[in-house]
């Protein structure tokens, strides 16, 4: 992994995915260690963000390293014309490692090429955001003390969500059976399933959780988009049945964790969030201990 | 009939007759392979009548032979095109177009949130299936077939 740049989930085999979870849970125990003295981190975010920027400069800052960049695009020479390729030739003499979210999709693998220095993805568009997936994988060895062979929920907008794309296309590897819960016009795109199929691994759809709530290891509550309805009655109809309120927990499992890569809206009910099967705070945090072992492995300081 | 054809587009001597070609799609394979570039001389014929394709279109080019990996770059526009090895007026080698396994430079990815469409980068894309011709972005990520395919 060593001055690799890391921009799709695809880029990292089994054995490093759990490489990574292994050094987060090193980070977790001992969260500061000075081993990024004398590292410049370059965070350029030409889109906002809050969570994720602020996880990867806190990642920076306990492991002792410097931080510089920007945390939009509006404050630099991107609002003058100049091209990604420029940015990057750049602040590629500037920094030891590169971490960038923007807009356009395949901005990151495109700034991996150009730089040369190790680009961490940290969101493009709609494509990919690995240390989100890495974090998911995280907060779900966790919380249930394996990855093989779990029932996953995923619940919500199936179509767009590129956090669960992502996060079914990790999971895989590990025996997992997935449930999709989705209304119609948010199903989970026909080539995942095909993926799943080729792996040999089941999968149910299903358009309400209530009657099978109780199968589930892990439920992965995504946010459902009002503009992503072609049919505004629909989305009206269809709205409360991917909220997760309390009282639908009685029956679950004991180990159930729900998870969400937040910023929710509405559909986690407040009411959950005191349950011991809420987890989604927890898992914002982890993104931190995740993100310092992507950091200190790209840099091969572990 | 054979005598006709030869008439619409004489024959040569030395060099390569690529025929099949969709007769819309005659000028992207001019474009494709650098003809409207080169020196040789190069005759083409185009809305000719074909069994397979209703139109099709033939380019001769004379003293010029590609190599496998030029003439699959067709592959996108001209699935079907065949192509003939001239030498002394006879055929001596009849070869057909394959899909390679990635394209660069070609095609244009069809999502308009992509960096290639924004910014000035050459494409690249793999080939996920040959049949149909699926193509997926190397930097987005997204799939690109047919029926959206720009070539550039």
């Amino acid at each position: 992994m060593k001055n690799r740049s890391l921009v799709s989930i695809s880029d990292y085999s089994k054995e490093e995915y759990l490489k990574i979870l292994d050094l987060a849970e090193e980070f977790e125990k001992t969260p500061r260690q000075e081993i990024l003295n004398g590292h410049v981190v370059a965070t350029l975010f030409f889109e906002p963000s809050t969570r994720t920027r602020l996880s990867f400069e806190s990642a920076v800052n306990r492991l002792g390293g410097k931080i510089l960049g920007f945390a939009d695009a509006s404050s630099t020479s991107a609002t003058k014309g100049e091209t990604l390729r420029d940015t990057i030739k750049i602040v590629c003499n500037y920094a030891d490692l590169i971490v960038m979210r923007h807009p356009l999709e395949g901005s990151a693998r495109f700034a991996s090429e150009v730089s040369s220095v190790p680009v961490i993805n940290a969101g493009d568009g709609a494509n990919q955001h690995p240390s989100q997936t890495l974090l998911d994988l995280y907060s779900i060895r966790r919380t249930q003390g394996r990855l093989e062979n779990l029932n996953i929920f995923m619940v919500g907008d199936l179509k767009y969500g590129r956090t669960v794309h992502s996060l079914l296309m990790a999971m895989s590897q590990f025996n997992t059976t997935f449930y999709f819960i989705s209304p119609d016009e948010l199903k989970m795109p026909d080539e995942y399933k095909r993926y799943l199929k080729n792996m040999n691994l089941k999968y149910y759809e299903f358009k309400d959780f209530t009657d099978i709530i109780n199968q589930a290891d892990i439920i992965y509550m995504t946010r459902v988009q009002k503009e992503r309805f072609s049919d505004p009655i629909e989305y009206e109809r269809t709205k409360n049945v991917y909220i997760l309120r309390s009282l639908m927990l009685k029956e679950t499992k004991p180990n159930v964790k729900i998870l969400h890569p937040l910023p929710r809206v509405n559909e986690i009910n407040l009411d959950v969030d005191s349950s011991e099967k809420a987890y989604y705070f927890t898992q914002a945090l982890n993104g931190v201990f995740v993100r310092q072992a992507i950091i200190s492995s790209i840099l091969g300081l572990k | 009939m054979k005598d006709i054809k030869h008439l619409v587009v004489s024959a040569i001597k030395e060099g390569t007759v690529i025929d099949h070609i969709p007769a819309k799609d005659l000028f992207k394979v001019i474009s494709i392979l650098g003809l409207d570039h080169i020196e040789n001389q190069v005759t083409f014929g185009s809305n000719l009548d074909s069994k397979k394709l209703g139109k099709k279109a033939i380019i001769k080019i004379s003293g010029l032979f590609f190599r496998n990996e030029d003439i699959n770059k067709i592959a996108l526009v001209a699935p079907e095109a065949k192509l003939n090895i001239i030498k002394n007026y006879n055929v001596v080698e009849k070869k057909v177009v394959e899909v390679p396994d990635s394209i660069t430079g070609i095609a244009k990815c069809v999502n308009p949130k992509c960096i290639t469409n924004n910014e000035e980068i050459v494409t690249r894309f793999t080939v996920v299936d040959k049949k149909k011709v699926i193509l997926k972005c190397y930097y987005c990520e997204k799939i690109t077939n047919q029926d959206n395919m720009r070539i550039i």
